[in-house]
């Protein structure tokens, strides 16, 4: 029997829901290893329980934490799909301010009322316990399929445990560094296939720390290239990577 | 008329972007409560961008929506370049218009296609509809690929672009790659064509439904507005600038959605690809004008269910505007020069039509480049108000014909909104 899939989504843009539309006739292939049983933004249905849950977005309230348990209870196996599960995303910037003066700026005087109520954003694993995750601000659709696929085998699926530098270095690119810009490459984990960096636009660790970074080095490179400790601290903020990488 | 209660609680309705509940009561044939609500999680974009460099505001904003990043994207650098005095180049712009135009097509077809089809044909998703209608289905996926693979192209990546900046692109494409796309656009065109055949022929099954309001789009001269442009309502005769934009929207806040609704000159009004061809349907290319009347479209159309419809028009405009925009650009020659930027202090709005409607961002900055404040005002905000008031007409019209039907019928006018839920929760 094929295994039964559900997705969820919690606070995100649904960006990644998107990426398996965008697989186009993939979808095809997709539904034959995997039944979806239940994917309320593009099916109408539901199932009391799962093989495999994606879990898409940060929880940022009561509600959506219990929302989340009890899809842990009825899962066997519960994936954080894309940043804001995994990391809990660029929605972790509100907890870098005042959660009060964040909701004051947004509603104005309405600010108190029951129903806008949120707290710090947290990842998925932060509520739940989580078996996989699949990282990317989007995920990445090939590395989505291979997850999926090693999941449906009973398989543990893996991610690489090198950096983004390796894949840029593999795609000939220009390091961004010699070209006067600031890249978080060093220290991000790879499988985007060095995207960002290949069209010019900086690393922004969207899909987290490498196992291990190797954090000297990193402070070199910052350092040499005069990085400022705001620019350093807005780089890994963007997606709430650990502040002890921080130099 | 009396009758036996009816009661409708759709819980998180299905095929929609984000998370909405339609509630209906009707006691003793009395309509107690209709109610369009929006549990969706509130998110703060307005806050998080506080105190980020001008830089990282639209790759941040871009993350408010999977599905219309590259028009949050645009709307943001506009205001960007506004309040920094940048004035882009005619070769950005054209490509810019590019992209937004293959977002639209991305985002339309993801609607037709995946979300709405399946109401017409009566399943519960696209799935069932391999099967039995592989070639729709497959033309529907071509469609889909050709916008993705332009927004590839261009902005670097399908979702949240990575080759945009403020000033201009990280890079631009290839002539090659320009003169490969154009031909894609021309034969998009046709295929467009063939999906409008086929929507015609599911026309029927539309819900017999009227409401006028009050429609709002940008508007330009001479063109189908979409990039840039002023604001314009069906009930004003002038067309506002940008900068009085929150004279047109009025914010306020209901107890029943964690976004924010709007209204204007009625008690809500309505935006996205109906609103667009009511007010500047004179400005679509001959091929969009027979495809809206093959479709039975015509100005102004006061049925919502009708959206749907009009976005298989703005689908054939939006592949012979790329055509033709690609077109110029391979007879200019792409330069890739970008628009220098100085900081300095100031303020700037910026708007462009999302495929779901007019999308206003706000921002302010310090000398240092700092954003210090920030608004962003949704095309889905801007339709709630509206799509609760369609609810109130609609409820009386079809509550004798049974809870099926009734609430097929709410599910379906949500549905023909195509509602970015949780971007309006932003």
């Amino acid at each position: 029997m094929k295994p039964r899939v559900g997705f969820f989504d919690f606070t995100c843009c649904e960006g990644c829901q998107l990426q398996i539309a965008d697989l186009e006739e993939e979808i095809i292939g997709l539904a034959d290893i995997v039944d979806i049983v239940e994917f309320r933004e593009v099916l109408t249905g539901s199932a009391a329980s799962y093989d495999i849950a994606l879990i898409e977005g940060s929880i940022t309230r009561n509600s959506d934490e219990e929302r989340v348990k009890d899809i842990r209870k009825r899962s066997k196996i519960l994936v954080e799909f894309g940043a804001c599960a995994h990391l809990g995303g660029v929605n972790k910037l509100k907890n870098l301010r005042d959660e009060t003066a964040v909701r004051r700026e947004v509603y104005g005087d309405a600010w108190n009322m029951p129903h806008l109520n949120t707290y710090p954003t947290r990842a998925v694993h932060e509520v739940v316990k989580v078996d996989a995750a699949i990282p990317g601000c989007p995920v990445n659709r090939r590395e989505f399929i291979t997850i999926v696929k090693a999941l449906a085998m009973g398989l543990p699926p893996k991610l690489p445990d090198y950096p983004v530098c390796v894949e840029c270095k593999k795609r000939d690119n220009v390091c961004l560094y010699d070209i006067g810009m600031a890249c978080l490459g060093p220290v991000t984990r790879a499988g985007c296939d060095a995207i960002c960096p290949t069209n010019k636009s900086a690393c922004e660790g969207c899909r987290g720390l490498v196992p291990d970074p190797n954090k000297n080095s990193m402070r070199d490179v910052l350092a040499k290239n005069g990085i400022s400790l705001d620019e350093v601290f807005r780089m890994f903020t963007m997606y709430a990577i650990d502040p002890e990488v921080l130099p | 008329m009396s009758g036996p209660p009816l009661h409708i609680d759709v819980h998180h309705i299905t095929r929609v972007e984000g998370h909405g509940n339609i509630r209906v009561d009707i006691d003793d044939g009395e309509i107690k409560k209709i109610e369009w609500q929006i549990p969706e999680s509130p998110r703060f974009f307005e806050a998080m961008v506080i105190g980020r460099h001008y830089t990282e505001v639209a790759p941040i904003v871009s993350r408010i929506c999977g599905i219309c990043s590259i028009s949050h994207t645009f709307s943001s650098l506009q205001a960007t370049e506004e309040a920094l005095g940048v004035t882009i180049s005619e070769e950005t712009e054209a490509l810019r218009r590019i992209l937004l135009w293959a977002e639209i097509l991305q985002s339309h077809v993801l609607h037709i296609g995946y979300l709405a089809a399946p109401d017409f044909f009566k399943v519960n998703s696209v799935l069932p509809l391999i099967a039995t209608h592989k070639e729709t289905v497959l033309l529907i996926i071509k469609l889909h690929r050709l916008a993705n693979e332009t927004a590839d192209l261009i902005g670097g990546r399908t979702t949240h672009p990575i080759r945009t900046m403020v000033g201009g692109w990280t890079m631009v494409p290839k002539r090659k790659e320009l003169e490969t796309l154009r031909a894609r656009f021309e034969e998009g065109v046709d295929d467009t064509k063939k999906l409008a055949a086929v929507v015609a022929s599911l026309s029927p099954a539309i819900p017999d439904f009227s409401r006028e309001t009050e429609y709002i789009c940008l508007t330009e001269p001479a063109s189908y507005a979409h990039y840039r442009g002023m604001i314009k309502s069906s009930d004003a005769g002038n067309a506002i600038p940008l900068s009085g934009y929150r004279r047109v929207t009025n914010e306020y806040i209901v107890a029943q959605s964690t976004a924010k609704w709007a209204k204007f000159n009625r008690d809500s009004y309505m935006v996205g690809a109906l609103a667009r061809f009511n007010n500047n349907h004179e400005a679509l290319t001959p091929a969009a004008r027979s495809v809206a009347e093959q479709l039975g479209l015509r100005s102004p159309h006061f049925n919502p269910y009708f959206n749907t419809l009009a976005q298989v028009v703005e689908c054939t405009h939006a592949l012979e505007m790329c055509a033709d925009l690609a077109g110029r650009l391979i007879d200019t020659g792409l330069t890739g020069e970008n628009a220098p930027v100085r900081l300095r202090e100031g303020r700037g709005v910026g708007a462009v039509e999302a495929p779901r409607g007019i999308l206003f961002h706000e921002y302010g900055y310090d000398d240092r480049g700092i954003c210090r404040s920030a608004n962003c005002i949704i095309p889905t905000n801007q339709n709630h108000a509206n799509i609760q008031h369609d609810m109130e007409k609609l409820v009386p019209l079809f509550k004798d014909f049974g809870k099926e039907r009734l609430q097929f019928a709410l599910e379906m006018l949500v549905r023909a909104y195509d509602p970015c839920i949780s971007c309006s929760a932003h």
